[in-house]
């Protein structure tokens, strides 16, 4: 497992760093959360010209940049820092992630190679209205109709999935029960029999999307009745990147409030200089400073498709929620009133990390796969 | 000078082992050979039983020590750190009449520093160092006192003026223990154990040539203690282990370790013993128990959490880059995870937790834990204290205002010593 960086990957790091700051400050965000989409069709195809990040962990083979996860994990956690409004996570962690994992090497070459460049967005539309995690929520079907299937059934929380090119789909044959008769299906946005409705979401720079199938024409993706084990490799993906998504925001969130401590003056002294604040500060960098040591780990465990990566990408799915959750609620605590304003930029973080806490699973099912993983 | 590699000093060290290295030695006897000829303690200065070895090469010899199983100079407790502090602080001939003792392990040190009315502020130390003719005589209260009973020597932190500020007015003795004005008694811990102990001076002694460094200067020479203290906290664990082999020099080492090692056997159950979680709630039954699982999964987060911070520390440090933050953390991360294992081994054992000894789980560890945990959050600077050193020096916020630093001691508020 790799618990440093190496010079290039911190070269990276802060080149990424620098663009994001650039153009994605607290104003972009502000505009882009009011919008139905989202996100911008303009400042996302800049992105991947100048940077080519959707690409970055697909391999080169189908038109992407052939890093790893840990690569993959860098961005995440620079995106989460600037909260970045794109669909980054919808489609190149979730769609791409599966369509690797699952694809027929035809459909990888067909398909990945207009995600790797942006041009085409894709959603993954796995979760169901019941707000399972795990195959048991699959509801949706697919029957078979003379070489193509129909599906039927609702999705929900798809991120991204209303303003999606592309959406994956996962449904099962008609009659089968858990990870059994399970299958990956690829959708047009605008296939007919696809009503699509944006949800009222609590974090609004990450959208998401009731999908309501109506005997909807679909391809099949990889191998009919086996996307049991790839979907379960998708979201242990995911989980890991997630993590480090997350970690990012916090380490943002935990700045924000030193640097507020330090200006802030109250009773003839910057906050700062107060014991019970300097304390907290202290316990805020444990917190994200451990919650990043395991995203790092799971990134690391991704990157070299480790055997213990369910148990690690669990365990720092469960450490960032927890560490983010806290670090927003003391941001919020340190700042005082204007804390709890429209204004401050605080509450933007603080959602995100409420929505995903919640997203992929929350920290208390994580801990019960964790324990699964470790045969407890 | 020839230039050291790792490949040359390995191809020295071996010949000089295989020429050198005999199970039938007195333990003694054998580390003297091993002083006279520099592999003792190799990064030392050639001046003192060193070869001026790179630190970074010190792991080539312990690897070829270790083929062999050769033993190596006396490296359990304080006697390690009264060596480094005088190879940095010390005369002549103080390097004279003790390094060599220390390293064959012929002396054994304790170290007086902390004291009933200062603890984390170590620095307000009371005990008294009066220039009387000839000598120095001490007057007043050590505590924590690992190994006092059994020390020849202590290394103590004194009060030679009260009329300048605090730090101005220390010294730094070397203190002969074996006299009527030093008496030890054993502080009993919470846990049953008494592994400290206090340290009581009246008129004791000490020559004049013990004092180390300069009168008022003696500060500076408890922070290099204290440095190699905290530098070899992560070492204990690894100091009590005796090579297995059979022959009169490992029974000798065996015998010393186990008494310097006797004041440190329950540092593991001080951790938390999160090793024992599972087994311990497999054994019990509750391993299905979902409140059980969430527990032990929380702890098993904290734990690797802190470990792969630790991790990501040492390959930073190891790649020659500045410490990070994830370097100041673990002292405090530490004493999160020993609580956070003591929970959950109550809730593990139930109504058993109410009991110790025999009657206890696991024949009285896990009572141990629950009664030893406490400890780690203090010793070696408390939560607090960590917390104030990683606001102040790592997140560079306001240091606490301090009254003390600025008037003479003698009119700082002390504790009211009974």
């Amino acid at each position: 497992m790799q618990f440093s960086f190496t010079s290039e990957q911190e070269e990276f790091r802060s080149v990424l760093r620098r663009f994001l700051e650039d153009k994605s400050p607290a104003t972009a965000v502000r505009r882009l959360m009011e919008t139905e989409t989202g996100w911008d069709r303009a400042a996302w195809v800049d992105l991947n010209q100048q940077l080519g990040l959707a690409a970055i962990h697909i391999p080169e083979a189908y038109g992407g940049q052939g890093f790893s996860f840990v690569e993959l994990g860098i961005v995440l956690e620079e995106m989460g820092r600037a909260l970045l409004c794109a669909p980054y996570f919808a489609s190149t962690v979730l769609a791409a992630t599966a369509i690797v994992n699952a694809g027929t090497e035809a459909q990888k070459r067909d398909l990945l190679p207009a995600i790797a460049d942006g041009s085409c967005v894709a959603a993954l539309a796995f979760t169901e209205p019941n707000g399972r995690w795990d195959t048991t929520g699959v509801q949706a079907t697919a029957t078979a109709a003379g070489g193509r299937f129909r599906l039927d059934g609702v999705k929900s929380f798809v991120v991204d999935g209303h303003s999606a090119d592309l959406i994956v789909v996962l449904a099962r044959r008609p009659g089968s029960v858990g990870d059994d008769g399970l299958s990956f299906f690829t959708v047009p946005g605008n296939a007919a029999g696809l009503t699509r409705r944006p949800l009222k979401v609590m974090d609004p720079t990450r959208k998401q999307a009731r999908l309501e199938f109506q005997s909807v024409e679909a391809d099949l993706l990889g191998q009919e009745g086996g996307a049991a084990a790839p979907f379960a490799k998708t979201m242990v993906q995911a989980a890991a990147c997630l993590a480090n998504e997350m970690v990012g925001g916090a380490e943002r969130l935990r700045l924000s409030a030193l640097d507020y401590a330090n200006l802030r003056v109250q009773f003839g002294r910057t906050i700062g200089s107060f014991q019970s604040m300097k304390h907290k500060q202290a316990d805020m960098l444990v917190d994200v400073e451990l919650a990043k040591s395991a995203a790092y780990a799971a990134a690391s465990a991704a990157a070299e498709d480790d055997p213990e990566l369910p148990a690690i990408a669990s365990l720092a799915k469960a450490a960032a929620s927890e560490a983010y959750m806290q670090t927003a609620i003391s941001t919020i605590q340190i700042h005082g009133g204007i804390g709890f304003t429209w204004d401050n930029d605080t509450h933007l973080w603080f959602k995100r990390a409420k929505s995903s806490e919640v997203f992929l699973g929350d920290p208390a099912w994580h801990r019960e796969l964790l324990m699964r993983a470790w045969n407890v | 000078m020839t230039e050291m590699t790792e490949a040359s000093v390995r191809a020295e060290v071996r010949a000089w082992l295989e020429a050198n290295w005999r199970t039938d030695y007195g333990l003694v006897e054998w580390r003297n050979i091993l002083i006279d000829s520099g592999w003792g303690v190799p990064t030392w200065p050639t001046d003192w039983y060193g070869k001026a070895l790179p630190v970074g090469l010190q792991a080539v010899v312990d690897e070829e020590f270790l083929r062999v199983g050769a033993v190596g100079v006396a490296k359990a407790g304080i006697r390690r750190l009264a060596a480094a502090t005088l190879l940095a602080h010390g005369t002549p001939a103080q390097k004279e009449q003790f390094l060599r003792r220390s390293l064959s392990g012929e002396d054994t040190w304790c170290q007086l520093f902390s004291e009933p009315g200062s603890g984390s502020d170590l620095a307000g130390a009371t005990t008294k160092a009066e220039r009387q003719g000839n000598r120095w005589v001490i007057n007043g209260q050590k505590v924590w006192t690992t190994s006092a009973h059994h020390a020849d020597w202590g290394l103590l932190l004194a009060r030679t003026d009260v009329d300048v500020p605090k730090h101005q007015g220390l010294s730094y003795f070397i203190i002969d223990m074996h006299q009527p004005g030093v008496q030890v008694h054993p502080l009993r811990q919470m846990n049953g154990h008494a592994s400290f102990n206090q340290v009581f001076f009246t008129d004791a002694e000490v020559l004049p040539e013990h004092l180390v460094l300069d009168v008022g200067r003696g500060w500076a020479v408890a922070t290099t203690t204290l440095m190699h203290e905290r530098r070899e906290a992560d070492g204990v664990r690894n100091w009590g282990k005796s090579s297995s082999g059979t022959g009169r020099i490992y029974d000798e080492e065996r015998a010393e370790n186990a008494t310097v090692m006797e004041p440190y056997k329950w540092y593991p159950q001080r951790a938390g013993r999160v090793d024992l979680v599972i087994e311990r709630a497999k054994a019990a039954g509750v391993n299905n128990d979902p409140v059980v699982r969430q527990e032990i999964a929380k702890l098993l987060t904290l734990q690797k959490s802190a470990e792969w911070t630790a991790r990501r520390a040492r390959a930073a440090q190891l790649q020659g880059k500045p410490q990070g933050p994830e370097g100041s953390l673990g002292k405090l991360a530490s004493s999160h995870v020993a609580r956070a294992s003591a929970r959950v081994h109550t809730l593990i054992s139930g109504a058993d937790a109410m009991l110790t000894g025999e009657d206890g789980a696991m024949g009285g560890v896990i009572a141990e834990i629950l009664v030893s945990v406490p400890a780690g959050s203090i010793a070696g600077g408390t939560d607090e204290i960590q917390r104030n050193i990683i606001s102040e020096r790592v997140l560079g916020m306001p240091k606490e205002p301090r009254t003390d630093n600025d008037r003479p001691f003698r009119d700082v508020p002390k504790n009211l010593v009974v």
